[in-house]
């Protein structure tokens, strides 16, 4: 079946049977890696990407069903070929350890800070309730978070990143 | 994991999707969100032949009110539901529930609708629909079908929906008078299904209880009604002795198993308890005077 998505800001299409799911997509067929597989039930948030800007586990879409809709991957966070407020949040802060979690939890953090740019910690934590870091860093990850909410407050041009392409 | 292969359609109308199920019959899956539905086929616990992907349907995304119901469309996501400033006002324990479901993620894809029609004795919507007398619209090539939630759920993900049906939509009796509402739910941890769960729904005649909906989540075969309970409450007013018993009368109707959420008599007590709690909270909101 054809199927064709905007990815990153680029029109990407490919031939594929109903069953494959986006996150196979992603990385089988458009060779973008970054979105990671974990539990693939459903539980860990590994395979975030953004769909038309919302977190969704790629591994519970099919991607027939993203025809049409605009995909960020954690290959399109970065903002004129520098870090995004986000990943630079996770580099100030060690927002990571092992990294397995980690394009899950930035892009979690880049919708958040779309919809909510001064968030408590508590509204954080309630956004990454789907994503698990099994190394339990997150006092780091909410840390960071805080970090780019800063960081996006104090320059907010840069804060008008390409979350869907919207 | 990949699904067994499947054949897969997004009808553009309701017409077009009703006719490929006319024609598929228990072939045919449909799917909205697909968050209950996915996991099912990448397990192989379900092989359809066809997929139906309504979720490319027009009018269906929408939170209406009209003639004394709330109308809830097939394509209305948890997360809708979270950020409905309407439901807020007029049914506060749908967004109550709504926090509850699954994770953020899940609730940005899966809808209120595909979860009922999923009819996991573990889901939250199934409960809080017999609490509140909620109908499911169910379309075919027939015509319509308006189908009382009680007695929905037959089983453990069985309901009485045809497999030539869509459904279309739930709609949700508005109360004349002051009411109240409770979703109260243990999980483990975000993301797990519930070690119990009530939803609890009251509406008042003065100071007495005119009418109480009690739903009970993960404690049976089905999302289960605690009918006794509700009896026991319809007509009176509301005392301490009164709650603790309704409270007992609806532990009593959970038929729990243990795992590993808790043994079952642990389950039957959280039930009890939470209904207590919930009765309180529920009547303690009706109080405050809100519709």
């Amino acid at each position: 079946m054809k199927v064709s998505m905007k990815v990153n800001g680029a029109e990407r299409g490919g031939d594929v049977e109903p069953r494959v799911l986006l996150v196979d997509f992603l990385r089988s067929n458009l060779r973008l890696t970054g979105t990671h597989i974990g539990c693939d039930t459903t539980s860990c948030g590994a395979c975030t990407v953004l769909i038309d800007g919302e977190p969704v586990k790629s591994c519970t879409v099919l991607a027939v069903q993203a025809e049409g809709r605009s995909i960020t991957t954690v290959e399109g966070l970065l903002e004129g070929g520098a870090l995004s407020p986000i990943q630079d949040g996770f580099h100030q802060e060690h927002g990571l350890q092992c990294g397995f979690c980690t394009p899950g939890m930035m892009l979690v953090a880049t919708a958040l800070l779309e919809r909510n740019p001064d968030p408590t910690d508590d509204q954080i934590r309630w956004a990454i309730s789907g994503n698990i870091c099994r190394c339990t860093g997150y006092m780091n990850i909410v840390k960071a978070i805080q970090h780019a909410a800063k960081a996006r407050a104090e320059k907010p041009a840069a804060a008008a990143i390409a979350a869907g392409g919207e | 994991m990949f699904p067994a292969a499947f054949e897969y359609q997004a009808p553009a109308t309701l017409a077009d999707a009703l006719s490929l199920l006319k024609k598929h019959g228990d072939d045919a899956k449909v799917m909205a969100g697909g968050q209950s539905l996915i996991p099912l086929l990448k397990l192989r616990f379900a092989r359809p032949e066809l997929v139906v992907d309504i979720g490319r349907l027009p009018a269906m995304s929408s939170i209406k009110r009209d003639n004394g119901h709330v109308a809830i469309g097939a394509l209305v996501r948890h997360v809708d539901v979270e950020r409905s400033k309407d439901l807020e006002a007029w049914l506060p324990m749908m967004v109550e529930a709504s926090h509850w479901i699954a994770d953020p993620l899940v609730r940005n894809r899966g809808t209120v609708v595909g979860s009922i029609c999923h009819a996991d004795p573990s889901g939250d919507w199934g409960s809080v629909m017999l609490a509140l007398g909620a109908e499911l619209i169910a379309h075919s090539q027939s015509g319509e079908r308006v189908i009382p939630i009680d007695g929905f759920f037959q089983g453990p993900f069985t309901t009485t929906l045809r497999a030539d049906e869509v459904a279309t939509g739930i709609r949700i009796p508005v109360s004349k008078g002051r009411s109240g509402g409770a979703y109260l739910k243990l999980e483990r941890k975000v993301g797990d299904f519930a070690s119990a769960a009530v939803a609890i729904h009251v509406e008042m005649d003065g100071n007495k209880i005119a009418k109480a909906g009690i739903g009970l989540t993960a404690v049976g075969p089905t999302n289960l009604k605690a009918t006794a309970a509700e009896k026991a409450l319809a007509g009176h007013e509301p005392t301490d002795q009164l709650i603790a018993e309704a409270a007992r009368l609806a532990a009593q109707a959970a038929e729990p198993k243990g795992d590993i959420r808790g043994s079952a008599e642990y389950k039957k007590d959280v039930v009890r308890v939470f209904v207590q709690r919930g009765l309180h909270t529920a009547l303690g909101r009706a109080k405050e005077g809100k519709a």
